[in-house]
């Protein structure tokens, strides 16, 4: 991992999102003391923790197995910290309680994590972290053992948890939907390397490359890449033309290597007369909502989500356009605006 | 067809493996006259002399109160440093790991016949001879390298996340270790400490050369030293063997479970 730097504000809900093996997991074992970096320093509050070992560094991690300890029972896994750091039998017995019933927990206490369901597992994970109070809270995938529903109405509860506790929170997943919904702050990772930071909408409308422009965004967005000339046309390595002139609004280079990229939401139909685009529809995903439209326009691939409203059939032709302002332009990998 | 088979060969293991024990156990019940009669009787008439002699005459629960201290600190010893050896050969990155658990593999493989010299002088030397804490240490370094094999093969298979929980919940390594680590752990610690055990309570040829005090000798060579010059007491022989055996047979059957979980460590993911 290269040039990683990036602050935390306390109270802030920070996301570390990338596909698997970018180094987010990592970076979290680092921060947690789990991992010792070759060079760098990692600062919590105005301590600098990187040389302490993690019991000495005030953070909570949830692991993504929850590793809960299977020889405790539920209040012994939830209280372990707090024995461990001297509280009293009381103030533990108060504060598991607390927690216990805060998670939804509290009927669970006596029994051992065997016996529990994945989500209430989940729960006495996350309990454990939050029952230390701690400087800050480090989430490892802490969803991903779930099944889809469950995992949905945690990222809620997540999300309820964190309004409710203020702490400051630094959760990795490569979920794109658990990003965008939890955090304040996104840090979108690949290759070790920072690509972006930013807030979701930030992240999701203006990608500063074209990896965090494929990575955000379900259906991925379509990309033409191609040469422009000085006319404002864009000669496709599809072997397609695309008269660009009306949406660049000067901001290309002209003739230079381009990619255009275009979210799937953000192309409408139109008539003909205005169309950028003209392609057959060559596979439909209705969702019930909206529909996904996979459309071929000569040698090119696109995805448009349209509204469900009007069905589409299977080889019918569309024509479509986008809004200028919608548009997003890369230049070896880099957003130009 | 296939079961019956199965079964048949089970029987014939079976009984070949129990027959001599089954044996000496009649014979801890039979009279003198029984024992030497010919042709051979072989349901005995249920004496419990033979046992009493052993006991009162030869002093069998001295011997096995020496075989009980001994195998007990041979045990408690050599889980001690193996539960720590093991831990650090499973859990830290040692780039030496893999050959040093090969080369205890291949310790404990030797032939005991050609290390017994080297220990006799190393403990003489000591003036160990003839004491607990000498024969202790000279079981521990026949039992280690098989304990630390199985205890390695036990934490390798322990989550490393569970460990982790348990350093960010603010454990230190050794308190890792102890609160977390040896209680998940109990079943190889089972196994280790049971086969130790075993292993202990049975030597007979280290315990021969370096016990020469009546006092000190366990039970094998208490045993073995029953013959007088003139007489073999095959009754007493019999019964103390039996005696000796039934903590053994005892252990095994309670805990068979536990040993073929903790040997099979490794095999299955669990």
């Amino acid at each position: 991992m290269e040039e990683i730097s990036f602050t935390v504000a306390d109270g802030e809900f920070c996301v570390l999102l990338g596909p698997s093996g970018c180094g987010k997991t990592t970076l979290l074992r680092i921060v947690a003391g789990l991992e010792s970096a070759s060079g760098g320093t990692v600062d919590i509050d105005t301590t600098r923790v990187d040389l302490l070992p993690p019991q000495e560094r005030d953070v909570a991690f949830v692991f993504q197995n929850y590793a809960l300890y299977p020889h405790m029972t539920v209040f012994e896994n939830l209280g372990f910290s707090l024995r461990l750091h001297g509280v009293a039998k009381e103030e533990i017995q108060t504060r598991v309680t607390e927690v216990a019933r805060l998670l939804e927990i509290d009927n669970q206490l006596n029994h051992k994590p065997q016996q529990l369901s994945g989500g209430q597992r989940q729960r006495v994970a996350l309990g454990r972290a939050i029952v230390r109070r701690p400087k800050l809270f480090l989430f490892d995938e802490p969803l991903s053992n779930l099944d889809a529903t469950l995992r949905a109405n945690m990222r809620v509860e997540l999300g309820r948890l964190h309004t409710r506790l203020g702490s400051t929170m630094l959760y990795v997943t490569h979920d794109q939907a658990e990003a965008m919904t939890l955090g304040e702050k996104i840090i979108v990772l690949d290759k070790g390397r920072i690509q972006q930071i930013g807030t979701a909408s930030e992240i999701y409308h203006q990608p500063s490359n074209l990896f965090v422009a494929s990575f955000v965004g379900q259906p991925q967005m379509n990309f033409i890449e191609g040469r422009l000339d000085g006319h404002g046309k864009l000669h496709s390595k599809a072997g397609v033309e695309f008269d660009l002139s009306g949406i660049l609004d000067g901001r290309a280079v002209p003739d230079s290597q381009l990619t255009v990229g275009i979210r799937p939401e953000d192309l409408r139909r139109c008539t003909a007369a205005d169309a950028c685009f003209a392609g057959t529809a060559e596979f439909v995903e209705d969702l019930g909502s909206d529909c996904f439209v996979h459309l071929v326009c000569g040698g090119l691939k696109l995805v448009a989500r349209l509204p469900a409203q009007d069905p589409i059939k299977l080889g019918q032709r569309l024509d479509l356009n986008v809004d200028p302002e919608r548009v997003h332009l890369f230049h070896q990998e880099r957003r130009i605006d | 067809m296939k079961k019956f088979a199965f079964a048949a060969s089970v029987a014939a293991i079976g009984t070949l493996t129990l027959l001599p024990f089954s044996w000496f156990v009649l014979t801890s019940w039979k009279s003198a006259a029984e024992i030497i009669a010919i042709p051979p009787v072989i349901l005995p008439s249920f004496h419990w002399d033979n046992y009493r002699a052993a006991i009162t005459r030869y002093g069998l629960l001295h011997y096995i109160g020496n075989s009980a201290i001994v195998a007990l600190a041979t045990t408690l010893v050599s889980l001690a440093i193996a539960s720590l050896a093991a831990f650090a050969l499973a859990r830290f990155k040692l780039r030496w790991a893999r050959y040093y658990l090969m080369l205890l593999l291949a310790l404990s493989m030797f032939p005991q016949i050609a290390i017994a010299g080297p220990v006799w002088r190393l403990l003489n030397f000591l003036d160990w001879l003839n004491s607990y804490h000498g024969i202790v240490a000279a079981y521990i370094s026949l039992t280690l390298p098989f304990a630390v094999w199985v205890l390695t093969t036990f934490f390798q298979e322990l989550p490393y996340d569970i460990e982790e929980a348990a350093l960010v919940d603010g454990c230190t390594r050794w308190q890792a270790l102890r609160l977390v680590v040896l209680p998940l752990a109990a079943p190889g610690l089972f196994t280790a400490a049971i086969l130790v055990f075993i292993h202990a309570w049975n030597e007979f040829f280290f315990a021969l050369i370096i016990l020469t005090y009546p006092a000190l000798q366990t039970l094998p060579v208490g045993i073995a030293l029953f013959p007088g010059e003139y007489t073999m007491p095959w009754g007493e022989i019999a019964a103390a063997s039996t005696i000796a055996t039934l903590p053994l047979v005892a252990l095994t059957l309670i805990f068979q479970r536990r040993i073929v979980q903790g040997l099979s460590a490794g095999a299955v993911k669990g």
